[in-house]
């Protein structure tokens, strides 16, 4: 039973590790898209496009990767999964397909460079909303039987306040990512925004896990269902001192902008991580109350798991390029590390 | 008019995957020659050859650009769309596709920033070691892709069990019997659209521009290549063919129009219009037995007609007919010039002759529209089988209401027909602009002798803080 259930948790596993690599990546590289409409100048526009146009491409890669573990592993998920929520999926590709191509486009442009703007803005803004508004299906559940009938399942009070929840989650991130790559007045909207967006953010968890536990007696007996409550409290707790932490470290780098003296280093980038923290509890938290299922209540990762050959077959792709993935990526971080300026030049 | 989900379901596919191969088809081909250039001017210290990987390396970033984002449309569209296909066939075509993504697109990706933005943040052996690692990454991607594809038609290597594939030999189901000649094909026709996207616009700005040097060059190397390339994949083609008559027959008999159970002797069909519901074909133009010569070596030979199977078991004829012989006749262009362009060479009057330039210079989406065709060829000739003989299309497509899959085929036939002129406009705009001057390389190559310079151009600015 052990060795039969050994493999389909390790792609279980992979996938959640994939869904939270695109969610951190992506999520920051959306975000930009989202606070778009409130930088207001063309060259404050070419400095949030180029904090990112070296990086899109393999952030949103973690979202194909994803896609194909759920094919190649779970074959009877993906197509329930992919088919149930046929339109937020359909809308969400339409929008990475006009960010994507904003990309390329606009520093291209002269005359249509505010149209790029708009695409790239509702682009990101439109995928981040569809991915939040999945995210809400799955944890309330939805009938997979139901396929032809269940029109409009997917969209509930609950998933609509997700996306929204998701979107704002995303912001955040990229207000940390900017604090980070930027100096001066941008570097200073980015923090103040993201103390903002931090509130509104920490507000929509506490609200997403009430209703959750409100809706879903499962989950409640999850949580509160024994000794392990209490070190499930861990999750909530580091949570909160996470936005502790990052709510300071952005204030200070307004206030040491405002006293006129440079801003620690620290300060500038720690934020980002804390953000990245918060996330990472949040799935956390999503995976104990969903685990072992894919799709909640009906479909669970053993019993969609394809056969061992399948699954054996990709193991050492897994075990040796996934690593290897991580390696270059962050070498490729490492390489435009540093303030956006500093690597302004084009192609 | 009742709507038919399945239809739908069938037509956007077919919509969005045509698009898509569009990009792939020329990135493949224009990586690797971007490559080639950057080695030789580290090679050589020769501008034009900078010039060139300079000037190609923005018309490939927006192909690229375009590859990806409607590539990942295909990810999700199997499950969204062929929701029991993906049930059933995921255990075999799900593995190759996750070896795609991680030993390709990650790598492509990876290194797309540095060969893009990186000039000046890395040094030159290091920035083209970026380059040819995402052309490397074009192939790799190319031979898993077109791995999952061929099994589909040439399906091996498994068992069904409760009608779910399982798969009983990785090597048996990834070189399936038509894979190696898929992929030498496809790979041969990606290189020569490159080929050919490059050979046109040198010939065009030999024409009309001042930049003499970049396309005398541009065009010679391209013209070389589409000497050697072209003829060796009519060679392809042919074994390929002959793959195809062991396979897939009715698809053949498809291809070269035959009707008869079994025929002796066939005719090649220069033209003809096939009429499914009469089992023949009308106004044909033929050469007496040379179909048979050519598939079987014999001009007696014995071919397998279309009515050797039941009429709901044969492709839609006139559509497989017409695109081969679109790609035929567009390969047999591309070898036409580039005879003419070596005896022209030869002649010594290769850049003087603007009848043949300007030829040269209309051929720009041949490898397109020649690799398009190939493709109906391929995938209209399966049908209507999905899975060569074991799974039905029509069987296997989501239960989706018409409706939602209707809203979904405007919505991409919208965005891509917007994005397809954006794209056009864009790749105009870029070639008419022309390389960078001497001036602007001079000045790029002061960062790329220096790496770190502008880092530490910024530090000088603004000196960094270390005392906290």
């Amino acid at each position: 039973m052990e060795l039969q259930l050994g493999l389909p948790l390790f792609y279980f596993l992979l996938l959640g590790f994939a869904i939270l690599m695109y969610v951190l990546l992506d999520g920051f590289d959306l975000g930009i898209g989202i606070l778009y409409p409130w930088f207001n100048s063309d060259a404050e526009h070419d400095h949030l496009m180029r904090s990112i146009s070296h990086v899109w491409d393999g952030n949103e890669t973690w979202l194909v990767f994803g896609g194909v573990i759920l094919f190649g592993a779970f074959p009877a998920a993906y197509a329930s999964i992919a088919s149930l929520l046929y339109l937020p999926i359909m809308l969400m590709l339409i929008g990475l397909i006009f960010r994507g191509v904003a990309f390329e486009y606009r520093f291209k442009s002269n005359t249509s460079r505010q149209w790029w703007n708009r695409a790239f803005a509702i682009g990101s803004s439109l995928a981040a909303f569809c991915q939040g508004l999945m995210l809400g299906v799955l944890v309330q559940g939805v009938d997979s039987d139901t396929i032809a009938l269940s029109s409009l399942q997917w969209l509930t009070p609950f998933s609509l306040f997700t996306g929204l929840a998701v979107m704002a989650g995303y912001a955040l991130l990229a207000c940390t990512y900017l604090t980070m790559k930027s100096r001066g007045d941008i570097q200073q909207k980015a923090a103040r925004y993201g103390q903002r967006l931090l509130l509104f953010v920490m507000l929509s968890m506490l609200l997403v896990s009430l209703w959750t536990l409100w809706l879903q007696p499962d989950i409640r007996q999850r949580w509160f269902g024994g000794a392990h409550t209490l070190a499930l409290m861990l999750l909530p707790l580091l949570a909160l001192l996470a936005a502790r932490l990052l709510f300071r470290d952005l204030g200070r780098v307004q206030r040491q902008f405002a006293a006129d003296s440079d801003i620690n280093r620290r300060h500038e980038s720690r934020p980002f991580w804390l953000a990245a923290s918060l996330f990472l509890l949040a799935f956390v938290g999503l995976v104990v109350g969903l685990f072992p299922y894919l799709l909640p209540r009906q479909l669970s990762f053993y019993a969609a798991a394809a056969p061992d050959a399948s699954l054996s077959f990709m193991l050492p792709g897994v075990l040796i390029f996934v690593p290897l993935i991580l390696a270059y990526t962050l070498w490729g971080y490492h390489i435009f590390r540093g303030k956006v300026e500093d690597f302004e030049e084009g192609y | 008019m009742e709507l038919d989900a399945a239809l739908l379901s069938r037509l956007q596919f077919a919509f969005t995957v045509s698009f898509h191969i569009i990009f792939p088809s020329i990135t493949i081909g224009l990586a690797t020659l971007i490559a080639i250039w950057e080695g030789l001017w580290l090679k050589t210290r020769k501008p034009v050859y900078l010039q060139l990987a300079k000037f190609w390396i923005k018309p490939f970033a927006i192909t690229f650009g375009m590859g990806v984002v409607s590539g990942i449309v295909l990810s999700y569209e199997f499950g969204t769309n062929f929701s029991e296909f993906s049930r059933i066939t995921g255990t075999v075509l799900g593995p190759l596709m996750a070896y795609e993504v991680l030993t390709a697109f990650f790598l492509e990706a990876g290194f797309l920033g540095i060969m893009l933005f990186g000039w000046q943040r890395v040094g030159p052996k290091l920035h083209f070691f970026a380059t040819v690692v995402v052309a490397v990454g074009t192939w790799i991607s190319a031979f898993w892709i077109i791995a999952a594809n061929s099994w589909m038609h040439t399906p091996a290597g498994y068992v069904i069990v409760d009608g779910v594939f399982h798969v009983k030999s990785w090597w048996e189901v990834i070189f399936n019997p038509s894979m190696p000649y898929r992929f030498s094909h496809m790979l041969l026709a990606a290189f020569i659209t490159g080929t050919f996207v490059v050979l046109a616009t040198s010939a065009w700005q030999l024409l009309h521009t001042e930049h003499k040097a970049m396309a005398r060059k541009g065009l010679s190397m391209t013209l070389w290549l589409a000497l050697i390339l072209t003829p060796l994949q009519a060679y392809v083609g042919d074994l390929h063919g002959l793959n195809v008559k062991e396979h897939q027959p009715v698809k053949l008999a498809a291809m070269e129009g035959i009707w008869p159970e079994r025929e002796a002797g066939a005719p090649l069909l220069l033209f003809a219009i096939p009429d499914k519901a009469a089992e023949k074909n009308h106004f044909e133009i033929a050469i007496p037995k040379l179909a048979s010569l050519i598939l079987t070596h014999d001009p007696d030979g014995e071919l397998m007609g279309l009515k050797a199977v039941p009429a709901d078991e044969r492709p839609n004829v006139a559509v497989v007919f017409f695109s081969f012989r679109v790609m035929v006749g567009i390969g047999m262009l591309m070898i036409l010039v580039a005879l003419t362009g070596a005896f022209l060479r030869w002649r010594g009057t290769l850049y003087q002759s603007r009848w043949f330039l300007t030829a040269c210079s209309y051929l720009a989406p041949g490898g397109v529209i020649a690799v398009l065709a190939g493709w109906y060829v391929v995938e209209v000739g399966r049908q209507p089988w999905l899975v060569q003989g074991l799974v039905r299309t029509m069987e296997v497509v989501s239960p989706l209401p018409a409706e939602r899959v209707l809203f979904s085929l405007t919505l991409f036939v919208l965005t891509y027909s917007l994005l397809f002129g954006v794209y056009l406009y864009f790749m105009r705009k870029l070639i008419r602009k022309g390389p960078p001057s001497p001036e602007q390389l001079q000045q790029q190559l002061i960062g790329v002798k220096a790496a770190g310079y502008a880092a530490a151009l910024a530090k000088q600015i603004k000196p960094v803080q270390e005392h906290h």
